[in-house]
């Protein structure tokens, strides 16, 4: 907040008053925050395609620009100039609102997200509540498209997708819990710095008895960001498209930058809970040399490899093994990893606070 | 100023969604207006400094109740049309009610009386704002003062849960499950069979 509020301040001096400058200000912080956010879902979404096309043996987008690079914004390009169609028995407000709804819940959560040390348009004191609440809204979006589009398929992929998430959520829940107990805060940035040499100079709480916790994290994220094993509510063999099946042009691009944001943001959560965000993997001083900012990305670069990798490499798991995970293997053992955190802390009396 | 022109936003918005919730026509609609209260309501908690509630708010009732109430409302198709027939019948059953409670809620907020020292009692009871985060003050409270309570309060809901399990559970025959114990135990001698079959003959 402070850094581009002090540079408000030096382009139009106190002239204005404090509370237009704070606007000012903070309208700046978010811009410098969403526009790379955009720009990443469009770069991103190409590097996904490409992973899928190493995988698959083949070259992938390699037309437009140099190496295809420019294939995301040809495709968006192409996706602005078509007709949005809305189906004849739709819900018209509803059923424009939920894409809106998709990409905002996709780009809100990045307000608390630190990408280093005082980088952050809002060092909230709940920073990792609000991004639970903000990640476990975005199934708002899917559900009010699957209805107001009136179609039964649509209707169907928004049933999977509300148990689906609704399932997962708990034992995010959990892992959080566990985190959050090792921390004693629930501030993002304070979650970081905890993490900084945690067992033998290696930063992150994955090095540590936490490493259960950061799978049932990973899987979970992809459960929460509608990937695959888990894209039941998109589905295309089954349900053709699922809640998307109504939509066209922007309307669906929205869908998809929101789903993409979503997944980075998940990538960015991933590394700062558990491989401890801007702080380079090992406490070593000429590692601090290289900013924060780029050991971050870095990260989440690799997160998102992870994501692409895995969508290529596994099945989709089917309705009642999805359940099965989320309830009989997931919620017992993250609850038993809250017991056992907190028994350690207690005992060893680690507990911060 | 501008905490109070958020507040009278929020407000108004919030009253708004709270009487068209009961008022609309079409009950996804309604559900989706009690969404829009809750956030409102998560508002005026962040404008009170309890930034904890808030969020508690929106995760518990926003991200898990509500989505259950429109799974719900969603799957059954209810005529509301039909319900709302036979309204003019039992109005004045609904206003009876309405005012009775009225009258009631008169007698005991009228009959209120504060015990003396109360302010004092107030100001001890809360931690000072700058040293423990609101997070902290609930969890000592919850957690530390009051954990038999809190305890109590789990074991009836517990208790609750069970029941509500046992009474609606039934068990049916014919249903396929997968049991992943028995894939896996599955040899190829119990799956295949090589049997010589003389031609003309069958099995």
């Amino acid at each position: 907040m402070g850094k581009y509020f002090d540079i408000f301040v030096g382009w139009f001096g106190y002239k204005l008053d404090p509370w237009a400058l704070l606007t000012l200000g903070t309208i700046a912080n978010i811009l410098v925050v969403v526009l790379p956010v955009l720009l990443a879902v469009a770069m991103i979404v190409y590097v996904d395609r490409k992973v899928w096309a190493a995988i698959h043996l083949r070259k992938g987008p390699n037309i437009v620009g140099p190496f295809g690079l420019l294939q995301s914004f040809a495709d968006g390009l192409k996706v602005f100039l078509k007709e949005t169609i809305i189906p004849a028995g739709a819900n018209k407000f509803l059923f424009l609102l939920a894409p809106a709804l998709s990409l905002i819940f996709g780009l809100v959560g990045w307000a608390v997200m630190p990408f280093g040390e005082g980088m952050v348009i809002s060092d909230l004191n709940v920073g990792i509540l609000y991004l639970f609440a903000v990640s476990s809204l975005a199934v708002y979006g899917i559900i009010i498209a699957g209805w107001a589009s009136n179609s039964r398929y649509a209707f169907l992929g928004a049933m999977r997708s509300a148990a689906q998430m609704v399932s997962y959520e708990v034992s995010i829940g959990f892992v959080l819990v566990c985190v959050l107990m090792c921390v004693g805060s629930l501030n993002l940035t304070d979650i970081v710095l905890a993490q900084k040499n945690v067992m033998f100079g290696v930063n992150g709480y994955f090095f540590s008895g936490l490493f259960p916790m950061f799978i049932i994290f990973f899987v979970s994220a992809l459960a929460e960001t509608n990937r695959t094993p888990f894209d039941l509510p998109e589905a295309e063999e089954e349900i053709v498209a699922g809640f998307q099946i109504e939509y066209s042009s922007m309307a669906m691009a929205l869908f998809y930058l929101g789903e993409y944001a979503a997944i980075i943001l998940m990538c960015g959560m991933m590394a700062i809970l558990f491989f401890g965000g801007w702080l380079p993997p090992i406490d070593w001083a000429p590692l601090y040399a290289i900013p924060g900012i780029i050991w971050l990305l870095g990260k989440m670069a690799f997160f998102f490899f992870c994501f692409a990798w895995i969508k290529m490499s596994v099945p989709r798991y089917r309705y009642d093994q999805l359940m099965r995970l989320g309830w009989k293997v997931f919620l017992p053992v993250s609850l038993v990893w809250v017991v056992l955190t907190s028994g350690y802390l207690v005992y060893f009396g680690k507990l911060a606070g | 100023m501008v905490t109070a022109i958020t507040f009278y936003i929020l407000a108004a918005v919030l009253v708004t969604s709270g009487i068209m919730v009961v008022f609309s026509k079409n009950p996804v609609h309604s559900v989706l207006f009690l969404i829009l209260a809750f956030f409102n309501a998560a508002g005026l908690f962040v404008l009170l400094g309890a930034e904890f509630v808030a969020m508690i708010l929106v995760i518990v009732y926003v991200g898990a109740v509500a989505v259950m109430f429109l799974f719900v409302v969603m799957m059954l198709d209810i005529n509301f049309a039909e319900l709302r027939k036979g309204v003019m019948e039992y109005l004045w059953v609904g206003l009876l009610i309405g005012f009775i409670l009225l009258l009631e809620m008169i007698f005991i907020v009228g009959g209120w009386n504060m015990t003396d020292g109360i302010a004092t009692t107030i100001t001890a009871a809360t931690p000072p704002i700058n040293e423990v985060t609101n997070t902290e003050a609930i969890g000592r409270i919850l957690y530390t003062d009051n954990i038999f309570l809190f305890q109590l309060a789990g074991l009836i809901l517990l208790v609750a849960m069970i029941g509500a399990i046992v009474l609606t559970h039934r068990k049916r025959d014919g249903v396929k499950k997968q049991n992943i114990g028995d894939q896996v135990r599955r040899r190829r001698d119990d799956a295949y069979e090589a049997i010589d079959v003389k031609p003309g003959s069958g099995i």
